[in-house]
């Protein structure tokens, strides 16, 4: 029997406009993205059969963070669906992936629309940026888990996250000079990438310069707000042959969860959730980390990006500083090129599915100036803290 | 004295109660497992341990050690003095862990593997458990 993720491709790919404070809707931009997709899947609306995103409407975080959900863009894009999913909970923003993926290889859906939107350059407006828990009047209050850790005023996953990076830098010696070439590293790249947000060059001393958010991350540890919408065609694997580009094989998903799922009751702070995701994904296929050509891991902040190549085996537990520092493993010339697109860190929180669309384009061999010679398999990758997703895509044979 | 800092409350019901307003009393509690002892940690009815629904708050020393933290500079309440998060691990049972806040002493000087002391901070009808070096002056 076939594995299920080989029964899908992803068929087409689509962007929007990426830039900050566009002033438009989330709609509109995922409108945008979606049309340019099927178009390019060889489509048309009326061959979209399934929907899904993530985190769907109605998130607490609000919509310029969550987009529209999927009854909004099924109304207006007027399609009609035999399966259509749009949730939090899952293997990370992949989830959304994942389960297009599962119902086409269940013969739920022939085509599904996968997207994922964001305006949360708008929606910060001229101000700073929000910490989690803060909005209202009067005096907020806080439950559920996340009582454990904003009274404390941990306000950000930028917290969170510093807490597990510290340990790290205990435990291994790990330094920033080494973290902070994850960031170079992404700029270098986004330079290549007219669709990046930040694309002047920046040295190591320049990041080691900038001002310090939480201990050990600085400025550019963190990811841009941007507006933007990104979607991608998941399709029965015998589409394949409609294209007029290669098609993107899904070779293999990671949607563990061993740990307990949370930020501080984790159990090992330098694994995280990456950790059981990445062990998962090599379960699901003969493939082996020396054959990716190209690596495209969640850097929603710097020390993500060094956990998922510990977490995908790239490198050993507590080895992704040495295999990061200097910058030229993970260049595009280098053993395993790194957030090719420039990252989230220069060019702009896409909130995981740049990453996708990023493999996808480097598979099919568009990638512009930036495009690594023969990729043939990429490695994707989502998520932090307890939350985390992981896909291994091919170039179709 | 110095002045308080802001803190978002958290919303307090009939599971949490035991933890928020231990402080009262000069307490830090955690639901206890009556079963096996096992400490239970975000509260949770059902001991993970052993399997015991018999759980019930019990306090503990208040000594931890730091097992991670951070010092915070961006300034997302406005207050631009800069604060230390920590994770510390209970004294009472390894995994034992709270996100929390190291007071009384300049935040450079906070490490992993310092040991910590309880010192309740109260707002309003909460008392947050927030840590000290151990020794430090009150």
């Amino acid at each position: 029997m076939t594995d299920f993720e080989r029964r899908s491709i992803i068929s087409g790919i689509g962007q929007s406009v990426v830039g900050r404070r566009l002033g438009r809707t989330g709609l509109d931009l995922t409108i945008e993205a979606a049309l340019e997709a099927v178009a390019d899947a060889g489509l048309t609306l009326a061959d979209i059969d399934g929907i899904a995103t993530y985190p769907g409407g109605g998130s607490p975080a609000g919509s310029d963070f969550s987009g529209p959900g999927t009854p909004e863009v099924q109304d207006a894009l007027r399609l009609e669906v035999r399966w259509h999913s749009g949730g939090i909970e899952g293997a990370a923003q992949l989830a959304a992936v994942v389960n297009a993926v599962l119902a086409v290889g269940a013969g739920l859906a022939d085509h599904v629309l996968v997207y994922r939107t964001v305006t949360e350059a708008t929606g910060q407006g001229g101000g700073g940026r929000q910490g989690i828990g803060l909005g209202g009047g009067g005096k907020p209050t806080v439950g559920g888990s996340m009582q454990w850790s904003i009274p404390f005023r941990a306000y950000s996953a930028a917290n969170w996250l510093a807490l597990n990076a510290q340990r790290h830098f205990h435990e291994f010696g790990t330094t920033r000079e080494q973290l902070g070439m994850i960031a170079v590293n992404a700029r270098r790249n986004a330079a290549l990438n007219p669709r990046a947000i930040y694309r002047d060059p920046m040295s190591l001393d320049d990041y080691l310069a900038a001002r310090m958010i939480t201990t050990p991350f600085g400025l550019y540890d963190c990811d841009a707000p941007v507006d933007g919408s990104t979607a991608v065609i998941v399709s029965r694997a015998d589409h394949a042959a409609g294209l007029d580009h290669p098609a993107v094989g899904v070779e293999a998903v990671g949607t563990a969860l061993r740990g307990r799922p949370s930020w501080d009751q984790w159990d090992d702070l330098t694994t995280m959730a990456a950790r059981d995701a990445g062990a998962h994904l090599w379960t699901r296929t003969d493939l082996k980390p020396s054959d990716v050509d190209v690596a495209e891991l969640y850097d929603g902040f710097s020390f993500l990006a060094m956990v998922w190549l510990e977490a995908l085996g790239f490198c050993g537990r507590g080895e992704g500083g040495p295999f990061v520092e200097g910058g030229h493993r993970i260049a595009l010339d280098g053993e395993l090129p790194l957030n090719t697109n420039g990252g989230q860190l220069s060019g702009g929180r896409l909130h995981g599915f740049g990453f996708i669309h990023e493999a996808c384009l480097q598979l099919r061999g568009e990638a512009g100036e930036r495009q690594v010679a023969d990729a043939e398999v990429a490695a994707v990758a989502n998520g932090g803290g307890p939350i985390a997703g992981a896909m291994l895509l091919t170039r179709a044979r | 004295m110095t002045e308080l800092p802001f803190r978002v409350l958290p919303a307090v019901d009939d599971t949490n109660e035991f933890f928020w307003t231990a402080g009262r009393e000069g307490q830090l509690r955690f639901l206890r497992c009556q079963g096996c002892g096992y400490f239970l940690h975000p509260p949770s009815p059902r001991c993970p341990s052993c399997g015991s629904r018999d759980v019930a708050p019990e306090p503990v020393s208040g000594r931890a050690t730091v097992f991670s933290c951070t010092v915070n500079h961006q300034p997302w309440t406005g207050e631009t003095e800069p604060w230390v998060i920590a994770i510390v691990e209970l004294a009472e049972q390894e995994g034992l862990r709270l996100t929390t806040n190291i007071v009384g002493c300049p935040p450079e000087d906070v490490a992993i593997g310092q040991e910590v002391e309880v010192v309740f901070e109260q707002h309003d009808d909460v008392w947050f458990p927030v840590f000290r070096p151990v020794g430090s002056p009150t």
